[in-house]
This record gives structure tokens, C-alpha cells and sequence, in this order.
């Protein structure tokens, strides 16, 4: 697998410059895209077809800092992932136990026909748990550049690259919950899977 | 290389353009039209396309096929609803629909590739020279199954299709190459049958597509229909005729109601005439009536935009420029709605019947080396995936994912000895198959017999250039290549395509010549039509001077319609026409004096 961090010619680190990456990848698009390639015979076609891919997957892969976390993950545990479909998550016992409680309240809320205030209660715990969903990316963003740091300096960067996996992790498990809830709010959109940018 | 046509194969209306002197221009025909009405009629005389279709519209309205756009890549069972609604008749079975006409039976692509046909003669006969290569547009929001028909179209047609190039993308393109646009750009698209909204970022002339949304089934024709029910209610009131069984008249509704509502984009209000065999429907009709009637229609359009700015990642004061496209972007109401939801004035600095055209002539250019400097990123509207156990849908490419782009899976057997895999792609962003659309089942086959769990192929699916999906598969221990057999859910296969090709070639349409006679001979139709009305209708108004002018013209026009002398088909038309003219001029007072009277009996009424 070709790491989408030497497309770029860039080291395998979090920090990117947002501009320079943007720019890069104009210039390579430029190079690759198969409207700049037609008429030419079908194998250099689909060279063309398949390294315009590599470029598209690449800059999507490391564009934004979270989704950059989730494949330098993969890259560093060797596992050939499409982007971030990770392997299940694990998430941590204590939050399996606090969602427990929040699922419960909800099928609750849901066998008692949703009456009274427990639309607000629902709606009240569910704009917690998306403030937690924001915070726990906002730390692992935050920890970026201590894992370039580990890396210049050739330091042990196991402990970081678990806590990272926890971190995402839960942020996937509270990601389920927060659906389910919007789901029993009837607020979901159409069934809506959001991929990006959260 | 040859010359590449841009083509934007409309809901309503279609166009093709091309880049002249380094500016995109649209292709007029004979008569200096630039739009060719997507519309398809089969004549006792053979295929008509575009205004002299329309005129079989009212007429001929069984056997005359328009917005067959909202067909393309459809089954059956998608649009059952809508065509309780159109006069044509569709044979009821699940994969691409069929339309009977006659004793024979068409589908969309066919009924598209007529009017690519046609656009194709207008360049041929605009340049001397064979045109044989295009780009065509699609809705950005167009699927698999809806892209893979346009291409088919195109191919029925003749063309080889370079590229399928989304509407919004394109405009952005036909704007681009003006300078007028850098930045973050949203293009709101409502055409007469679609809508898509992409949010672009433009810079150095890379145009990247961030986001795209929209609805494949919403336009200008909806509009129409809402405005058409309204109508018939309200001649139920005033004349106690019910007209909505009968096609032809519901027809004359439609196309009424459709040039009404275009002039309220200019107007406050307007006339709406409509004769009929028995009485003349006459009414005056304001804008803010017809708003009344769209306003929930356009409503929906709002959602799919603040879902394309979510997924870009922007907030509505990113945007720096909100661009309109498509004719029903002229209606005053939706420009209030998009610029109320996006904080700032909406502009639609190109024609917005021409610019998608005109982009695609752009992106044609692009492919033929002529432009260097420009590149169009585009994405994959709807997520791609697979289904996996307990119907559940496994995303592979979600939507939004800059394209081309590929996915790679690994399958396995699960039974000792299997020698086959069959896979079930789907598109869509909801977590159950069945919610999904289908877009095709592979087979794998040729597996080598091994036990089960033991092989491992490596299957690829990739979105090419064209947002269409291809599949690969190799046996990984082996490096074989696996074949992969596809059976389209809503589309032709390719051996349909062939025969389809094929038929096109046998069954030679009409060649120039006679199509321009069919077409004169159906302007005399037409006009026989309207005279043998209104001497029904309104005789007695004639004197019998004229009363025997008219019968003369008449029988002169109907001896020459019989023959295949075209410019005397002409003459007698336009000498009807004159003949008849004192009479359209009394009945058109009468009409206005009845309005009058009408409203003056409204007001009494409404004061007592």
C-alpha cells in the first residue's frame, strides 16, 4: 500500500500545512487527472485513472487533522484500512456503563410513548454527549504535535498511538449513542450517515 | 481529433455548444433557436423532436414524450406515481421502464437519444462536417443507474461520450472561464426536472467540488403540475367540466400553465387563455397566486442546501458567491428563498438556460487540449456500498469523495468447494440495503474450489471521471483475475445497448430532408387544428366572405399537405393563416369582452 503521506512527499507526522497540502494536490491533479490524458492508449489510462485515485483518496485522508489520526493509526498498526473504517472500536468500561444508564433512560423514554419532558431530558443529554463527541477531538488534534515531537526525536510513541485509539474510540461509541438518540427524537435526517467533519 | 460537442441533455429542453475562438458559444439551428424542447413524437409520418413535437403535444398526446429525463435509470416501481400523471403508457415491470407506442416499445435512453440525435444534425449541419464525440451533463445528484443511461443514450445516438459532467459543475466551469468566479462558490441548480446544489472552491483555476446535494425528482415540472391540478379545479368550478381524464386537453393546461408561470417571473400578473372545443378557459392569474401554489415545493430545496454546506465543512458566510442556474431559478420566489438562506444576493450573470451548455463546451474543450489551464475536481454524490450479512450496508466510498476514486474489499467462500461470490452493490446514505438504491448484483465467478474462508479476492470499485462504477476482482494467492458478471438492477445491459445501436442504424431515421418536411407538414396541422376549432367554436362571428376565403385555404393547404412539396405546405399554411386572421381577431374581443363582463359580474357579486 502506498503511504498517502509520500504521495505529498511529506514525513509521517500530524502537522500539516493545510495551504501547502492544498497546493500539492492541485499540482498533482494537474498531472494525473485523466482529462489531461485523452486519447492516450487504455493502459496508460488506466495508470492514469488509478494514480488521479491515489491522489483523490490521499488528500482526502490527510486534509483535515482528526481524519489524519485515524490513518496514521492504521498506517502505523500495518492494517490496510479504507479510510476511517477502522476496526471495531473498544471503547472504555466506565463509558460502556455511563451509556448504559443513557440507553436505558431512552428506552424508557421510548416504551412510556415519549411523554411529558422526556423529549427536553433526551434532547438536554444528548447536546452533553455531542459537547464530549467535539471535546474528544479537540484532544486528540491537541496532542498532534507531541506525537511529531516522539517522532523526531525517535522516541517510544506506543502509549501515545493507544491513547489516541481510546480516544477515537469513544468518540465512535458516543457518535452511535447520539444517533440512537436523535433517532428516538425523530430528528434524524432522512437516515443521514454523516462521513465528514465532525 | 475530431470536434467535441458540449451537450446539456434538459428535462424541458436540451442544447448543444461548443468553443469558438476560445468562447463558448450554443449552436442555434436553422431558425436561430438555441433551445431544442426534450420532446419526442412518433407521427404517422414518422419521428418528430423538439418544437414540432411539442405541437403534437396536444394532439397526439399518447404517442408524444416529454421529460423523459425523470425516467433515465429508473424502474418501474420509482416512478409509478408520476406516471399516473403522463399521458404516454408505460408497461408495468420491474427493471428500466418501457414506453408503448404503438405496437413497439421504447426506453429512455431511446427517447434521449432522438434529441441527442437532433443536437447532433444541428452541429453536423453547423460545422459541414460529421460530429461524432461529446460531453453531456447530468444532475449532479444523477446515480449510477441514471448516469450509465445517459451514457447509453448518447451511445444509441452515435456519440461516443467523453464525459458525463455534472449541470452545476459545468456552470461553475462556464462561469470560471469569464474570471467571475474565485472562491467559495455555491451553485444552486433548478432546472425542469432536477435540483442539485454544489458548493465549489475555485481557485487557480482548479474548480474542486466540496459538496453536492440535491433532488432528481424535483423542477419546474412539478411546478407545472401543481399549477395544472389548480387549474382544473378551477374549471370544475366555473365551467363544470371535469378535463382531468382527458390527456390532450390536460395537455393545453400544462402548456398554458407553464408560459403563464414563465411570464409571472416578469409580471405581477397575467392572462391565461386556453380554448377548448366547447368553451375558451379565461382567467387572470397572479404571481403571488402561483407562489401560493410552488411555496412548499421550493421549500424543499432548503434542506439539501444546508446538508452540501455541513458536508463541505463551511459555515453560509464562507460562501462568496451564490450562483442560479437552470430556467425555474427565474421565478422571483425561489432567488427570495436561496438568498434568504444563504445571507446575500444570489446572481445569474450567464443565461441560466444556456450556461450548463455552455460549461460543457468548456469541459469538452479541456478534453481536447484546447484549454490548459482549467480543471474540474468533481465528487460522488452518493455514498457507495455493499451489502453485508443482515441486509446492513457496508460504505466503501462515502458520498462527497473527490472522484476518480477507488475502495478495495476482500471477499471470501463460506461454503467448502464454492466457486462463485455474489456481491450487491448499492448507493445511498441509509444503513439498511433495502433503503438503499440497488445498483447492481456480481457474480464472481470462477473461484478455484477450495476450503471455505480460504481464497481471498481482492475486489476494486472505482469511480471514474464520470462518477461510474467499475469492478475488478482478483484472486490474491493466484493474482488471477476474477470475471465479474454484472447484472444492472435498473439498467441495459450491454448486449441491449448493442442491439439498441444496431436498430438505430437499420431503422435510419428520416433524413434531413424528410424530417424538415414531417416538421412542415405538422406546422399545418397544427394550424388546420386551430382554424377547424374556431369555425366550430366561433363561425358564426366570420362573414361568409371570409367563412369561403378560409374553406378555400383549407382545401388548398389540405391537397398540398398530401404531397412532399414542402414550400408549398408553407405558403397554403401561411395563406390559412392569413385567411383566418379577421376571425382570431373577433374571437380574441369576444374572449377579452367576456373577461371583462365576467370580472364586472365577479365584483358585483363580491360587493353585495
Amino acid at each position: 500500500m502506498t503511504d498517502y503521506f509520500s504521495v505529498f512527499g511529506l514525513p509521517r507526522k500530524l502537522t500539516v500545512d493545510g495551504e501547502g497540502l492544498q497546493r500539492r494536490f492541485y499540482e498533482l491533479s494537474r498531472r494525473h487527472h485523466p482529462d489531461f490524458h485523452q486519447g492516450t492508449d487504455p493502459t496508460r489510462q488506466a495508470e492514469v485513472l488509478a494514480q488521479s485515485a491515489l491522489v483523490n483518496r490521499a488528500y482526502r485522508a490527510l486534509r483535515d487533522p482528526l481524519p489524519r489520526v485515524e490513518y496514521l493509526i492504521a498506517l502505523e498498526e500495518g492494517r490496510e484500512t479504507r479510510e476511517g473504517a477502522a476496526e471495531k472500536p473498544r471503547a472504555p468500561r466506565e463509558l460502556l456503563e455511563e451509556m448504559l444508564e443513557v440507553q436505558e433512560a431512552l428506552e424508557e423514554a421510548r416504551a412510556a410513548g415519549m411523554v411529558g419532558d422526556a423529549g427536553v431530558r433526551l434532547r438536554e443529554e444528548r447536546s452533553r454527549l455531542e459537547q464530549r463527541y467535539a471535546a474528544e477531538a479537540e484532544a486528540v488534534v491537541a496532542r498532534a504535535g507531541e506525537w511529531d515531537r516522539l517522532v523526531d526525536e525517535g522516541g517510544d510513541r506506543t502509549a501515545l498511538l493507544e491513547w489516541f485509539k481510546q480516544r477515537l474510540a469513544t468518540r465512535a461509541y458516543l457518535r452511535t449513542v447520539i444517533d440512537d438518540l436523535s433517532e428516538a427524537l425523530g430528528e434524524r435526517e432522512e437516515g443521514h450517515v454523516s462521513h465528514r467533519r465532525h | 481529433m475530431s470536434r467535441i460537442v458540449g451537450i446539456d441533455l434538459g428535462t424541458t429542453n436540451s442544447l448543444v455548444a461548443h468553443v469558438e475562438g476560445g468562447i463558448p458559444r450554443v449552436i442555434p439551428d436553422g431558425e436561430g433557436r438555441t433551445l431544442l424542447p426534450s420532446i419526442v413524437a412518433w407521427t404517422p409520418d414518422g419521428v418528430v423532436v423538439g418544437e414540432a413535437a411539442r405541437r403534437q403535444l396536444a394532439r397526439n398526446a399518447a404517442r408524444t414524450i416529454y421529460s423523459v429525463k425523470r425516467l433515465m435509470g429508473r424502474g418501474y416501481e420509482d416512478v409509478k406515481d408520476e406516471l399516473a400523471r403522463l399521458p404516454f403508457r408505460v408497461t408495468p415491470q420491474a427493471e428500466v421502464v418501457c414506453i408503448r407506442i404503438g405496437d413497439r416499445e421504447v426506453t429512455p435512453p431511446e427517447v434521449s437519444a432522438h434529441v441527442l440525435r437532433a443536437l447532433k444534425q444541428r452541429a453536423e449541419a453547423h460545422f459541414g462536417a460529421p460530429v461524432e464525440q461529446a460531453v453531456i451533463t447530468v444532475p449532479a445528484y444523477f446515480n449510477d443507474a441514471q448516469r450509465q443511461a445517459t451514457r447509453d443514450a448518447g451511445r444509441i445516438a452515435g456519440l461516443e461520450v467523453l464525459r458525463i459532467v455534472n449541470e452545476p459543475t459545468a456552470a461553475s466551469l462556464a462561469y470560471g472561464l469569464h474570471k467571475m468566479a474565485e472562491g467559495i462558490i455555491a451553485v444552486y441548480d433548478l432546472g425542469g426536472g432536477t435540483f442539485d446544489i454544489s458548493i465549489l472552491r475555485v481557485r487557480d483555476g482548479v474548480f474542486e467540488v466540496l459538496a453536492t446535494n440535491g433532488n432528481t425528482h424535483l423542477g419546474g415540472d412539478d411546478f407545472d403540475r401543481a399549477m395544472v391540478d389548480w387549474i382544473l379545479a378551477d374549471i370544475r368550478a366555473r365551467h363544470g367540466a371535469d378535463l382531468s381524464g382527458d390527456p390532450e386537453p390536460v395537455q393545453e393546461i400544462r402548456l398554458g400553465a407553464e408560459a403563464a408561470k414563465c411570464r409571472l417571473s416578469f409580471e405581477e400578473r397575467t392572462v391565461l387563455t386556453i380554448p377548448f372545443d366547447r368553451f375558451t378557459y379565461h382567467r387572470d392569474i397572479t404571481r403571488a397566486e402561483v407562489e401560493a401554489l410552488v411555496e412548499p415545493l421550493v421549500a424543499t430545496t432548503l434542506a439539501p442546501c444546508r446538508q452540501a454546506l455541513a458536508d463541505a465543512g463551511l459555515t453560509r458566510e464562507q460562501v462568496d458567491q451564490v450562483v442560479l442556474v437552470g430556467g425555474s431559478t427565474r421565478m422571483p420566489l425561489v432567488r427570495r428563498r436561496v438568498e434568504e438562506l444563504f445571507g446575500r444576493t444570489a446572481h445569474s450573470r450567464l443565461n441560466p438556460d444556456e450556461v450548463v451548455a455552455l460549461g460543457a463546451a468548456v469541459q469538452a474543450q479541456i478534453l481536447a487540449g484546447g484549454i490548459t489551464d482549467m480543471l474540474l475536481l468533481d465528487v460522488t454524490p452518493l455514498s457507495l456500498g455493499i451489502e453485508t450479512l443482515g441486509g446492513i450496508v457496508s460504505v466503501l466510498i462515502p458520498r462527497n469523495t473527490t472522484i476518480p476514486t477507488l475502495a478495495k474489499e476482500y471477499f471470501t467462500t463460506s461454503v467448502d468447494g464454492q466457486t462463485t461470490i455474489d456481491m450487491h452493490v448499492l448507493q445511498g446514505e441509509r444503513e439498511l440495503a433495502k433503503d438503499n438504491r440497488s445498483l447492481a448484483r456480481f457474480d464472481l465467478a470462477g473461484v478455484d474450489p477450495m476450503p471455505a474462508g480460504m481464497p481471498q479476492i481482492e475486489v476494486t470499485f472505482l469511480i471514474d471521471a464520470n462518477g461510474i462504477l467499475q469492478v475488478q476482482a482478483h484472486e490474491q494467492r493466484t493474482g488471477k483475475a476474477a470475471s465479474v458478471e454484472v447484472k444492472p438492477t435498473y439498467g441495459l445491459t450491454e448486449a441491449q445497448v448493442e442491439q439498441m445501436v444496431e436498430d438505430s442504424f437499420t431503422h435510419a431515421e428520416a433524413d434531413v430532408e424528410a424530417r424538415l418536411l414531417i416538421e412542415t407538414r405538422t406546422e399545418a396541422d397544427t394550424v388546420i387544428n386551430h382554424v377547424e376549432r374556431a369555425l366550430r367554436q366561433a363561425g358564426a362571428l366570420a362573414t361568409a366572405e371570409e367563412r369561403a376565403a378560409i374553406g378555400a385555404a383549407l382545401t388548398a393547404l389540405r391537397t398540398v399537405r398530401a404531397g412532399t412539396d414542402r414550400d408549398a405546405i408553407r405558403e397554403c399554411t401561411i395563406a390559412l393563416n392569413q385567411a383566418t386572421a379577421p376571425l382570431a381577431d373577433r374571437m380574441m374581443e369576444a374572449a377579452i369582452k367576456e373577461a371583462v363582463t365576467s370580472k364586472r359580474a365577479d365584483q358585483l357579486l363580491e360587493n353585495s
